[in-house]
């Protein structure tokens, strides 16, 4: 299914996320992702929601209602510039360990711990990016995954 | 500079505001701000529980146009509000609830009566607060009440732990700053009125379907005006119900589940839908599919959110009912659509498809019946309040309101008990009018606690319960879809004995059985203005309302009386 992206700027106050995040539920709006970070404005949050295509108006008109939310925009899919982080820890062993780093360096992820039997790695890029590093260390075993909200913001129009 | 507790600042906050009469009930939590109302002008009326404070506040809002306030304590009582606050939500109902809560310092560690008040109200509330210092309070409760009152009204909770009503400040007076989320749009976009201009012109069949919107904007004399300089035929929904006066030739009446034939049949038939104040509630459309498939659609509304929620419109408007009507007058220039052959369509379905009923001579009375008789004996300005079911469905289709703010119901909620509170904050808005609660015997016994609430504060209402002895919409369902296995529907007859219920509370009683009964018993008790008045009505137990449209069903197969309902259903 299509999906689009919001950003949300929001006042920094108690209960925002749970207005939010109520909201959505009570509307029965389905979220792929959400992440909530500070802006460079004292007071202001900033949100990136992930949601259908097809639901994206309502979302919008629903969350304008809330008090403490400033402004929606909706993104150009075209032209949005979309990050994701994911920490990642693989199962090694000394034959494995080097070429599990260097595939990962190609991926464009860092190793930033490394054990005996094992190595944690950080990446950043689109989730489609993300999948596919998953993928390459499937066959290696994954020990723990985490992966951080999509953040996004529009790209400069030419 | 003089320094007042935050409870002094709630109640002085509240005076400032012009707050003359507040509802409620005390205890632990919001105590301290129980002590200035002692000295305080402000009327304060002691319900008998806070659910009955919440509908008193509310009727007092509806009948009014005005902001409603209801104080409670924390825990039990806030959670007590949780439905007199959604009430107000669906029916856009301007509310201010003030809570109490347990000290800042225990919040969170499950305190005596702590609730988690903020978090239980936030779906039910337009907007909500926890206070955190007392020097917030003017401030606070003065946003609160503008968001309250502004844009689609609607109820807003404000939470003050008690350590905070102890705690010393400044007052300072309070003023509206920009709030940068909550800028409502009250100017049409010229472009959309245009457009909208454009559509009247070419219409055949255009229908003014009109809402509760045109109440809260107060602009029923520009509804009138629009209506008929341009002679568009009128459909008012059961919250816009005295938006439009009955009896007048462009007046339909109310559409939908049980709206009369002419309305709802009009909307099928229309070939544009001026919708204003409304909301395309699934009670008129049933199935949306099915609704005015024929129709261009113009939707007017203050909230964007509802525009294209349930049927994307040619012509969508956010603005002001009041802004948006008399652009378009001006817009419209003083055109007249030709409606002849439309208005003679309409006034043959009039004729050949009215509303009935049958009062036989000794027969059980018919709710229909006592309406049309007691409407003889009051005058237009009586404010007429409801409960919810089959007496709500009557009082809608066969009451003929002709101004705004005289009929208090819970539309889109749907919440039974409503009628006997929320005529008592109507009463206390408007003590020279009549107000008068016909109510259902299951509403009736869910509330009727604060019957005592108004004899002791000397509220003389007057309530009429329609006796069936059941829950009659209920039933009538179980009639209809479920082969008359009436399965916990069955309340009796004769208890409670409302006679002496109304005696043991402090209210004047009488009772009603027999047709003949209903015209001078009901002036006796209109002249019983000492104490409040209950008067039982008993009723036929298997008369249903019609006609009726199945929930989910098509507009175009209205089920006009029960013959027709067992043929069909």
């Amino acid at each position: 299914m299509t999906e689009r992206i919001l950003s949300i700027l929001v006042e920094d106050k108690p209960g925002v996320l749970a207005r939010v995040s109520s909201t959505i539920s009570r509307r029965g709006f389905n979220i792929k992702s959400l992440s909530v970070g500070p802006t460079s404005v004292e007071g202001r949050s900033k949100m990136t929601i992930v949601t259908d295509a097809n639901a994206v108006e309502q979302v919008k008109k629903q969350l304008n209602k809330l008090i403490n939310v400033i402004k929606i925009i909706e993104f150009d899919p075209k032209a949005t510039i979309e990050v994701e982080v994911m920490i990642i820890k693989i199962s090694t062993t000394k034959e494995t360990q080097t070429p599990v780093i260097e595939k990962a360096t190609l991926s464009n992820a860092r190793s930033v711990d490394v054990g005996v039997n094992s190595v944690i790695f950080q990446i950043t890029g689109t989730s489609i990016e993300l999948n596919k590093f998953e993928e390459l260390m499937k066959p290696y075993g994954i020990i723990d995954m985490v992966r951080g909200g999509r953040v996004a913001m529009q790209g400069i129009q030419s | 500079m003089k320094h007042f507790t935050g409870a002094q600042l709630v109640i002085k906050t509240l005076e400032y505001m012009g707050v003359t009469t507040i509802f409620g009930l005390p205890g632990g939590a919001i105590l301290p701000a129980y002590d200035p109302i002692y000295d305080s002008p402000i009327r304060h009326i002691l319900a008998r529980h806070e659910q009955g404070a919440g509908h008193m506040a509310e009727g007092y809002a509806q009948s009014t146009g005005e902001l409603g306030v209801v104080i409670a304590t924390s825990g039990p009582g806030a959670t007590n509000l949780v439905t007199p606050l959604m009430n107000a939500l669906m029916d856009s109902t301007p509310l201010l609830a003030i809570t109490g809560q347990v000290a800042s310092t225990s919040i969170g560690n499950d305190a005596f009566q702590e609730a988690f008040t903020t978090g239980i109200t936030m779906p039910a509330t337009k907007h909500n607060y926890l206070v955190t210092s007392a020097s917030e309070i003017p401030q606070t409760l003065i946003e609160a009440s503008h968001i309250a009152t502004t844009g689609r009204p609607g109820p807003v909770l404000v939470d003050i732990p008690k350590d905070i009503l102890n705690e010393e400040a400044e007052w300072i007076e309070p003023e509206m700053k920009d709030m940068p989320g909550y800028k409502p749009t009250t100017t049409p976009n010229p472009k959309s009125i245009s457009q909208a201009a454009s559509l009247i012109k070419k219409a055949e069949k255009p229908i003014l379907y009109i809402g509760g919107g045109i109440i809260h904007s107060k602009s029923n004399k520009e509804l009138f005006e629009l209506a008929t300089l341009a002679k568009i035929p009128v459909v008012t929904t059961l919250m816009g119900r005295g938006a439009f006066p009955d009896g007048h030739y462009l007046s339909l009446g109310m559409p939908g589940m049980h709206g009369n034939y002419t309305s709802t049949t009009s909307l099928q038939k229309s070939d544009l839908l001026i919708a204003i104040g409304v909301r395309f509630d699934d009670r008129v459309t049933a199935n949306p599919e099915y609704f005015a498939q024929n129709a261009k659609v113009i939707h007017a509304d203050i909230d964007p959110a509802e525009i294209g929620k349930v049927r994307d419109p040619e012509v969508p408007i956010v603005g002001d009912a009041k802004n948006v009507i008399v652009e378009l007058i001006k817009e419209l220039d003083g055109f007249e659509c030709d409606t002849k052959n439309w208005l003679e369509e309409i006034n043959s379905w009039k004729k050949q498809y009215p509303l009935s009923y049958e009062q036989e001579k000794n027969g059980p009375l018919k709710v229909p019946f006592i309406l049309e008789q007691i409407q003889q004996l009051v005058d237009e300005d009586t404010i007429v309040v409801s409960g919810v079911g089959q007496h709500q469905m009557w009082i809608s289709l066969y009451w003929k309101f002709t101004k705004p703010n005289t009929w208090l119901n819970s539309g889109g909620a749907g919440t039974m008990g409503y009628a006997l509170p929320a005529a008592l904050g109507a009463k206390m808005a408007f003590p020279d009018k009549l107000v008068l609660a016909l109510d259902g015997d299951g509403c009736f016994q869910m509330t009727c606690q604060e019957l005592i609430t108004a004899a002791t504060e000397n509220i003389p209402i007057k309530i009429a319960v329609f006796n069936n002895g059941n829950h009659g919409m209920v039933r009538q369902w179980q009639k209809l879809f479920y082969n008359d296995r009436f399965s916990a529907t069955e309340l009796t007859h004769d208890t409670p004995n409302y006679l002496q219920l109304a005696e043991s509370m402090g209210a004047a009683g009488y009772r009603i059985t027999a047709p003949e009964e209903v015209e001078e018993t009901f002036k006796e008790a209109l002249n019983e203005n000492s104490k409040p008045v209950l008067i039982e009505f008993v009723v036929d137990p298997d008369d249903m309302v019609f006609p009726m449209v199945p929930a989910g069903g098509n507009n175009n197969n209205v089920i006009l009386n029960q013959e027709e309902a067992e043929k069909k259903l």
